[in-house]
Formats: C-alpha cells, sequence, structure tokens
C-alpha cells in the first residue's frame, strides 16, 4: 500500500531537482555570458532568478507541511532536513549565478584581458560538481557525494591560481584592471559555488546514511 | 531539460523534468504562501457545504455539554474534531446523525443543516442510512461477513443484486480481497482491524453521503490504523467524513480540516495544514504542542 506521504515526498524531490535544474542552467550560461561576451545570455539569467527564489519559497512550504502533519521519522525525517538545506544551498547557487552574469554585464565591452583558459577549466568542474551532487540526491549515492566533495580542493586551487595570473596583468598594464577585477569576482563566484556543491553533498551523506560530515576539522569526540 | 542548457542531460534532470508541467501553478502557490493567508477566512468557501451547523446546544439533563456551536462540514472532505477529554467532541459528532437520542434526557438546539435540510424534522432512521457511524470498539453483528454487510440491505428493502452490493462495499474498505474466500465465516473471526473495516464496510453498503467516526483506529495497532487512514484518503471521493479523535497526529494526517473543541465550544477550524502549522488561537497552539494543562 503506498501511502499518499511517499507521493508527497516523491513529488517533493521532483521539485528540488527541477530547482536544481534551473539552478545549473543559470551558472551555465551566466559563465558563458562572461566568456563569450554574451549580452542575451546574462539577461536571460538575470531574468530566470525570479522562478529560483519562488521555488525556494514552495520548497520550503512542502517541507513545513510535510513535518508537520506527517510527523515524519528516521530516514524520511532527515531527507526533509536536508531538503531545506539543499533548498537553501540551490538558492545561493542562482545568486551567485547572477552576480557573474552582472559581471558579465559590466565588461561586456572590455577588451578580453587574456585568453581564457582556467575559467572554462573552473567552471566545467563546478557545474560538474553541482551536477553530480544533485545526482548524489536522486541515487541517494554517498560515494558520489564524497567525489564531489574532493574535488572541491582542485576548484580552490583553480581560484589561487586566477587570482595570481590576474593580479599580475593588473601590475602590469593598469588600462585592464577594471575588467581583471571583474573575472576575478568571477572565479570568487565559481569557488564559491562548488561550496554549495559540497553542502549539498554532505546533506546526501546525511540523508543517507544519517552521519553529520560536516566541518571534519571539527573534534567530534 | 530546461531550454539552452549546455551540459549533458544529467539524469537528475530526468527525474526533474516529470515536475516540469508544475512550474506555473507552483508559482502561484509559492505567491499565495507568501502573500495574506493569515486571515482565517472560511476555507468551507473553496469546498461546498455538506453540514451547516449553527448555534448548536446540547445538555444531558441540566448539565450542557456544547455551547453556541457554529460550523460548516464540507462535502467530500475529511473534518477532525480534536480536543481533550470531555470537551464534546463526541457528543457533538452524535448530534449528527443523533445518536444522542438513544440517551434518555438529552436535548438539542440550534439548526443543523444536511444537504440545507434540517436533519432534526427528518425520519431518524433515513438520517441514519444517509450519515452513517463506525464506533471506537469494532461492534460487528454476531453473524457472517456476509451478513454484516447484506444486513442494512436487507433491512432497507434492497431488491437488486445482494452479493455484487456486498462485494463492492468490501472493495470500498479494503478488505475484499482478504476475505473474499471466507464470506460465510463469522464476522468474529476477523482482527480487530479487519472487525472495523467490516463495520465501515457495513456502514458503506447503504451508500451514505456521510461516515462519522468516533476515535475508530484507537483500539487498533499503528499498522492498521496507517490502512484505515489511507482507506480514508481514497473514500473521501465519494463520502464525507467527520472523525473524532484524541491523537492529534491522526487528525494531522488524515483530515483536510480540523475543529479544535474546548468546554464544549469550538476554538478553532481551519484547513488542517494551517491550524497544525500556523494555529491563530493561543488555546489551540497550547494544546496542539502538548503544553496543555
Amino acid at each position: 500500500m503506498e501511502r499518499h506521504f511517499e507521493r508527497d515526498l516523491e513529488e517533493l524531490k521532483q521539485r528540488l531537482l527541477w530547482m536544481g535544474s534551473l539552478a545549473e542552467r543559470a551558472v551555465h550560461q551566466a559563465v558563458h555570458a562572461v566568456l563569450d561576451a554574451d549580452e542575451n545570455l546574462a539577461e536571460s539569467v538575470l531574468s530566470e532568478e525570479d522562478a529560483i527564489n519562488e521555488m525556494q519559497i514552495e520548497i520550503d512550504d512542502r517541507v513545513q507541511r510535510l513535518l508537520a502533519l506527517q510527523a515524519p521519522m528516521a530516514a524520511d525525517l532527515r531527507f526533509l532536513l536536508a531538503v531545506t538545506r539543499i533548498n537553501s544551498d540551490l538558492e545561493r547557487i542562482g545568486d551567485q549565478a547572477v552576480n557573474i552574469a552582472q559581471s558579465a554585464m559590466r565588461i561586456l565591452r572590455h577588451p578580453q584581458v587574456k585568453p581564457y583558459v582556467d575559467l572554462p577549466r573552473m567552471s566545467e568542474l563546478a557545474e560538474g560538481m553541482v551536477r553530480d551532487s544533485l545526482n548524489a540526491v536522486v541515487r541517494g549515492d554517498p560515494e558520489l557525494a564524497r567525489n564531489v566533495l574532493q574535488r572541491d580542493d582542485q576548484v580552490d586551487r583553480l581560484r589561487d591560481q586566477l587570482f595570481r595570473e590576474l593580479l599580475t596583468y593588473m601590475m602590469e598594464n593598469s588600462a585592464v584592471v577594471f575588467a581583471a577585477f571583474e573575472l576575478i569576482l568571477v572565479a570568487k563566484n565559481l569557488e564559491r559555488i562548488g561550496d554549495h556543491a559540497t553542502n549539498i553533498a554532505e546533506d546526501v551523506i546525511y540523508f543517507v546514511a544519517g552521519r553529520d560530515v560536516r566541518h571534519p576539522a571539527l573534534d567530534r569526540r | 531539460m530546461p531550454a539552452g542548457s549546455g551540459p549533458p542531460a544529467a539524469e537528475y534532470m530526468i527525474m526533474a523534468s516529470a515536475s516540469q508541467g508544475n512550474d506555473v501553478f507552483a508559482a502561484q502557490a509559492a505567491r499565495q504562501a507568501r502573500g495574506h493567508e493569515r486571515s482565517v477566512a472560511a476555507p468551507e468557501k473553496e469546498a461546498s457545504v455538506r453540514f451547516d451547523i449553527s448555534d448548536l446546544n446540547f445538555y444531558y439533563g441540566s448539565k450542557q455539554a456544547v455551547f453556541g456551536l457554529n460550523l460548516k462540514i464540507p462535502k467530500n472532505k475529511v473534518t477532525a474534531l480534536i480536543g481533550p477529554s470531555g470537551c464534546g467532541k463526541s457528543t457533538f459528532l452524535r448530534t449528527l446523525n443523533r445518536m444522542n437520542e438513544t440517551i434518555r434526557n438529552t436535548r438539542v438546539a440550534g439548526k443543523i443543516l444536511l444537504d440545507g435540510q434540517s436533519i432534526l424534522d427528518m425520519d431518524v432512521v433515513k438520517l441514519r442510512r444517509r450519515v452513517g457511524m463506525v464506533f471506537q470498539r469494532p461492534n460487528p453483528f454476531p453473524k457472517s461477513i456476509y451478513d454484516n454487510v447484506a444486513y442494512g440491505l436487507r433491512v432497507n428493502g434492497y431488491s437488486g443484486r445482494l452479493g455484487d452490493l456486498v462485494e463492492h462495499s468490501l472493495k470500498r474498505a479494503a478488505l475484499w480481497e482478504e476475505v473474499k474466500d471466507s464470506l460465510h465465516k463469522s464476522a468474529f473471526a476477523l482482527s480487530g482491524g479487519q472487525q472495523q473495516r467490516l463495520c465501515i464496510a457495513r456502514a458503506l453498503a447503504v451508500d451514505p453521503e456521510v461516515l462519522l467516526l468516533d476515535e475508530p483506529c484507537s483500539a487498533l495497532d499503528p499498522v492498521t490504523t496507517a490502512k484505515i487512514e489511507e482507506l480514508m484518503f481514497q473514500l473521501k471521493d465519494s463520502c464525507t467524513m467527520a472523525i473524532v479523535t484524541h491523537n492529534m497526529q491522526q487528525a494531522a494526517r488524515a483530515s483536510d480540516f480540523t475543529a479544535f473543541m474546548l468546554d464544549g465550544k469550538l476554538i478553532e477550524h481551519n484547513e488542517t495544514s494551517k491550524l497544525f502549522t500556523t494555529p491563530q488561537d493561543p488555546r489551540t497552539e497550547a494544546y496542539i504542542t502538548g503544553r496543555f494543562g
């Protein structure tokens, strides 16, 4: 006998994943708005922001309702708690995408500071982390989640590399300071997106295995 | 997959696209949720009304048990009545099919309209066919399973194919598969949960418009309780239900609307999801958070 509660949970999962797909698309489009100096793509990201924010509210409402009316236990409870956190991270990913799009708009008419090599690499990595963290949600796959956690260091290293490179360019040629500064911001946004993807991955491990793996540096004894 | 997306289709997107069509409605829902739904505007405006109760007062002899109760019970929904022991919820439930008249020295005053007609002016037997009741303790007749369900039909002079209707009622009560090969067996051979579902089938056999349930699961285990709650969820499309329960979790899980009573008065009535998340009255909040008394 499938309880209608199970259908509600399934529907909630679908809505969360739909929100995830909107956030991932926003990141992809925002980065390409920078790489290709594409104003339309940037505007598309800005206009999609409301949709993502509305979904955050809708999903939180659904969770509140399910918690109040069903008093779920065990895995169901952990899943609902995880959904509120994942929801929040997806909304922040959407915000970061908007920031990137805004940077794109600002440097549209500036000449390209340098050939884009690390930025596309970084965005591919970050997008991949978002995509895989959401796949981990679908499959309830803690292994895939752990794999996402391991990629975070690479993203951080690429950000540091980009910072150093762009700083060098700025020091050598003050004409590029404006554009280079925006690119530093974009790199920072992408690194934050990677962080949010790792949060989602940690939440998967939490709701599947019941273990809270956040802040590994903390002494949990 | 959202249009214009560059990356390869991820498996999560396949799952997500199932909800693609919901975007418009979901956005609407989100806007409503954000908006001005704090007011306890009569939720029953959205559903038509089956029972319209106004200024109901009930007395056991000289002792008043229900005070000036006003309530509209929506059609084809489940309405739960909650409140502490002695608050009058069972008394109130029993006024809806005049079961209180079986107790001596009781008096009812006020208006109780079923589909616009006063139940106090109706033939009580006809009323109880339209408004059936299921009690706390399963009370099957000392007859076979078949005869339990067929009894009401025979008494009402039903002249059609009895067997078909018995099967239909047992299916509606989600009991058919378990008893179809032993309909001649005594009802007492069934487990408590099965007996309760038999009582529901018996009540449903005469095709009532309303089913009143007075703590139907309090004598049952959690698994059976869940089955009966799921049954109620399926039944409500064809049958209005009012359930008295001292189990708040059950009210939260199984009902569309909830009415909270205290000392014979109706304190608050709202959509269940609203009452349990943002109750308007502090007494309701105290009760549902277990801070009562």
